[in-house]
């Protein structure tokens, strides 16, 4: 996030777009709803009516896959009425002009057809986002599990930039993350072609720095992606993986191929709290400490860096994750000298500009810190790009409207979205294991309208089968009119059934990001 | 700024405070049952009474606003007896079961008897008699022991915005419920337990798995592990075994939590857990001492590396790990075994 959480009860305008807030991030939700009572407008757009679409000011119910349309549309809108902010584009930006050329053929007309909308709705949304003094936009998967997600979220920043709501309280670019660190695990390097603080593999000062730190060579050749790697492994290029904390065989696209790439591994470990699907697979399985029995840090959506304290002592043999990598570096031959987890913050903060100014003594103020925190000194960043854009000038990246890699024919007539529901966590490793949560939610099912579910003469509870290009899963139906009629919704914490055996692995080209959230299905009611 | 005789004593305090917000900022205590910093003035339960000169009844301090030249007494012999008697009427309509109820330890209505030497309530007649909710899979709701104070009401409708509770009937029948006395699990609870954290008396208990009295337990704070959102909470602990979690007040999560985070914390000393290395032998799991799986690795990986090289190993951390972890998780990649095959599921 741009901004904090605490200040969107002070906005004036929400955009929630690919965000089912209310049960993703509860908190959040709970927030914005304060929000609307406090007099704040709320624009929602998305496939499902979801929660807080009964708050909307303005509900867009848009196809899956047409996210970038709308936004342009909206921008088309915007310009059209004048409501950009003139002076802030020109002090502050770049490229407006191809801008105004991309969004000109975006007219609400154009864009209600495309996204299944009335174009008095897109006006609407769009007067009140251009109007508004402070208005924050925010997304999740939602806007990024597309082909075209890179291009996505450029279309959010080129509004939010258009009406000068970057670097201002209140308001921003805000992308709701979906897990306790992923944000962390991506500052500190956990991607291909990052060390710690998003400090490039390829560029030879960061690398000299990094090599004079850790006192080795290091590669200057950027890594593979997940998706990349899996591709790798099923080739036989891959042989050795390390799998910490995650579930490929349940969250990954197109599981029938994640088993396979990983079957075809020579060696892999697995390190987890539990045994998970994935562990069948795995050659070594090692037993990790649960959040409750370790020491650290967790870096929140707002960039707040706050303390985990150990509060229990470590379940069976169980041992800390980063206990068990410094024990292995060790015993590889690399010095890993680690007392606790404060040493290896100070080593973070060492080597990580925007992490320069956290230690653990600091941490204990209750708040947590935001970062980019340079220095022992700074308090911590509320909201980013305060006095100038980080990159000096604010850069509009117009995109077009794309089709989604997959779209509905007459084989597979409906698209398929996937989600998180609020009961559940990811893979249900941990949420799968607490009695009230699965009996909230306990079976896997498949949202279908119902209109298409009295067609196809499917019942509430009734067994289906989805077949997609790439497998089949058997699913209980939930009939409900919070959904189009084209479109099917599941969520895809389940193992059983797993919505990702149907999912699509087509890659958005940038951020290699699968397009979770459209694929081409039929329906069969199960007789 | 405004000037105050508190107690004889006097004060400069800042305008447009309560009584009850200028006495605290002083450290000075006055009792509260239905006060909550985050939510409107509510002035029911009358525990925060204070005499003030001029005035001639008991003023509710969370309620009234500072004045220039009050004068106020917050521990008065009147002030006392209101609040004696406030007491009593609550504890005459409330079942006496301290010694069974899960609060007891944590209960504001037992520690403000104990304080002001309660032992029962003076007032014979009728109790309230309502069957208790059991039908939410986290928590109870006994209407017995309901003091009426509306917090769970407030925070519901106020903060979390699902107005799944409101007041019923009138009177001594008057009763937090769901719409149509339809239960709570007919309602549109969505089960964050805000309002079981707010109770200040054992009407909302949490549904544990362990039975523990409150001061055996230790709090321990920490960031909540599900979401990106990080709020914070304190962990209970008793012996080793974590039996319950409390909101952070002082957090930026301002005293809410989600249901995963109130309720979801029963996977950790759960009997699934991993507690042993395993290794696979002819395709089945056995389990093997930490050497010997180490062992194993280590030589797994300089195998590897020498017939391969370090590009033949791909590595995914993970965003459920700490900070740290997933740092040394990239160092071990990338300075030890030499490449940057690393990611994790930040696109999943």
């Amino acid at each position: 996030m741009t901004n904090s959480i605490e200040e969107i009860l002070n906005t004036d305008a929400m955009f929630v777009i690919g965000s089912n807030t209310t049960e993703n991030h509860p908190i959040i939700g709970a927030t914005m709803k304060r929000a609307k009572k406090r007099g704040a407008k709320l624009i929602v757009a998305d496939p499902r009516r979801i929660e807080l679409a009964e708050y909307a000011d303005v509900f867009l119910q848009i196809k899956p896959g047409t996210n970038i349309a709308l936004l342009n549309g909206m921008m088309h809108v915007i310009i059209e009425k004048g409501l950009q902010d003139k002076e802030y584009i020109e002090k502050n930006t770049e490229n407006y002009e191809e801008l105004v050329k991309v969004v000109k053929e975006y007219t609400p007309e154009r864009v209600a057809k495309i996204c299944g909308v009335k174009a008095e709705d897109i006006i609407k949304a769009a007067t009140i986002y251009g109007e508004a003094e402070k208005a924050g936009i925010y997304y999740t998967m939602g806007v990024t599990q597309h082909t075209t997600g890179t291009s996505g979220v450029m279309s959010i920043s080129n509004l939010a930039l258009l009406c000068g709501n970057i670097g201002k309280e209140s308001a921003g670019v805000n992308p709701l993350r979906g897990q306790n660190n992923v944000q962390g695990a991506c500052d500190m390097g956990g991607l291909p072609s990052d060390y710690p603080g998003y400090q490039k593999v390829f560029n030879e000062e960061a690398a000299q720095k990094f090599e004079e730190a850790w006192k080795v060579k290091l590669s200057r050749k950027p890594g593979l992606t997940v998706s990349e790697m899996l591709h790798e492994a099923e080739e036989g290029n891959i042989k050795f993986m390390y799998i910490m904390g995650e579930n490929p065989m349940v969250s990954d696209p197109d599981i029938n191929h994640v088993k396979k790439a990983l079957s075809n591994l020579d060696f892999l470990v697995v390190q987890d709290i539990f045994f998970t699907e994935t562990c069948e697979l795995a050659d070594v399985v090692l037993p990790a400490a649960s959040f409750a029995e370790k020491d650290g840090t967790f870096t929140n959506t707002e960039r707040r860096i706050q303390r985990v304290r150990k509060a229990i002592e470590p379940v069976g043999e169980s041992k800390a994750d980063w206990k068990i990598l410094a024990d292995l570096m060790n015993l590889l031959g690399y010095k890993a000298r680690y007392l606790n987890p404060s040493d290896i913050m100070d080593e973070i903060a060492r080597l990580t500009p925007s992490y320069g100014g956290i230690d653990y003594k600091r941490l204990e103020n209750r708040m947590g810190i935001q970062w980019p925190c340079p220095n022992k000194e700074h308090p911590g960043t509320k909201y980013l790009h305060q006095n100038s854009i980080a990159r000096g000038k604010g850069l509009f990246m117009p995109a077009e409207h794309m089709d989604s890699a997959e779209l509905p024919d007459k084989d597979y007539p409906f698209v398929l979205t996937t989600g998180r529901i609020l009961y559940h966590y990811h893979t249900r490793t941990m949420t799968g294991r607490v009695e009230g949560l699965n009996k909230k939610a306990a079976n896997n099912y498949v949202e279908i309208n119902e209109v298409t579910a009295e067609k196809l003469g499917i019942k509430d509870g009734d067994m289906v089968r989805l077949i997609s290009r790439r497998g089949e899963v058997e699913v209980a139906a939930r009939i409900t009119d919070i959904i189009g009629e084209g479109v099917l919704f599941m969520p895809f914490h389940f193992a059983e059934g797993a919505a990702n055996y149907l999912t699509n692995t087509a890659l958005d080209p940038i951020a290699k990001i699968p397009e979770l959230k459209v694929a081409a299905v039929k329906l069969e009611k199960i007789s | 700024m405004v000037q105050l005789t508190i107690n004889g004593i006097k004060y400069e305090v800042e305008k447009n405070k309560t009584i009850l917000e200028a006495c605290r900022d002083l450290g000075i205590d006055i009792p509260t049952l239905c006060h909550d910093d985050r939510l409107e003035a509510f002035g029911a339960c009358r525990m925060c009474l204070v005499e003030v000169e001029s005035s001639k009844n008991l003023v509710v301090s969370c309620s009234t606003k500072v004045r220039d030249g009050m004068v106020i007494y917050t521990d008065s012999p009147k002030v006392i007896n209101a609040r004696r008697d406030v007491l009593d009427l609550l504890l005459s309509n409330h079942p006496m079961e301290c010694l069974t109820c899960e609060k007891s330890g944590n209960c504001k209505l037992q520690n403000y008897a104990y304080e002001y030497g309660l032992v029962d309530g003076s007032y014979k007649g009728e109790k309230r008699n309502r069957s208790i909710d059991d039908s939410n899979p986290f928590y109870y709701y006994d209407p017995n022991k309901c003091i009426i104070c509306g917090l769970c009401v407030r925070v519901c409708n106020e903060l979390q915005g699902t107005n799944a509770i409101g007041f019923a009937d009138r009177g001594f029948d008057s009763i937090v419920a769901t719409p149509f006395y339809q239960g709570l699990e007919k309602s549109k609870c969505v089960s964050c337990g805000n309002c079981v954290s707010v109770c200040p008396v054992g009407a909302l208990t949490p549904k544990s798995r362990t039975k523990f009295r409150y001061w055996e337990t230790k709090k321990v704070r920490t960031t909540c592990s599900y979401c990106g959102v990080g709020c914070q909470m304190d962990l209970l602990v008793k012996d080793n075994e974590v039996v319950g979690v409390e909101p952070a007040f002082d957090g930026f999560n301002k005293g809410l939590l989600c249901v995963k985070g109130k309720f979801g914390y029963k996977f950790i000393n759960h009997p699934d857990r991993l507690k042993k290395p395993l290794i696979k032998k002819n395709g089945e799991f056995v389990e093997a001492s930490w050497d010997e799986a180490y062992r194993l690795i280590v030589s797994k990986i300089k195998e590897t590396k020498e017939k391969y090289g370090p590009e033949a190993f791909g590595g995914l951390t993970s965003a459920r790990c700490t900070n740290e972890e997933n740092y040394l998780f990239q160092k071990l990649f990338r300075a030890v075994i030499g490449t940057n095959n690393i990611d994790h599921c930040a696109r999943l």
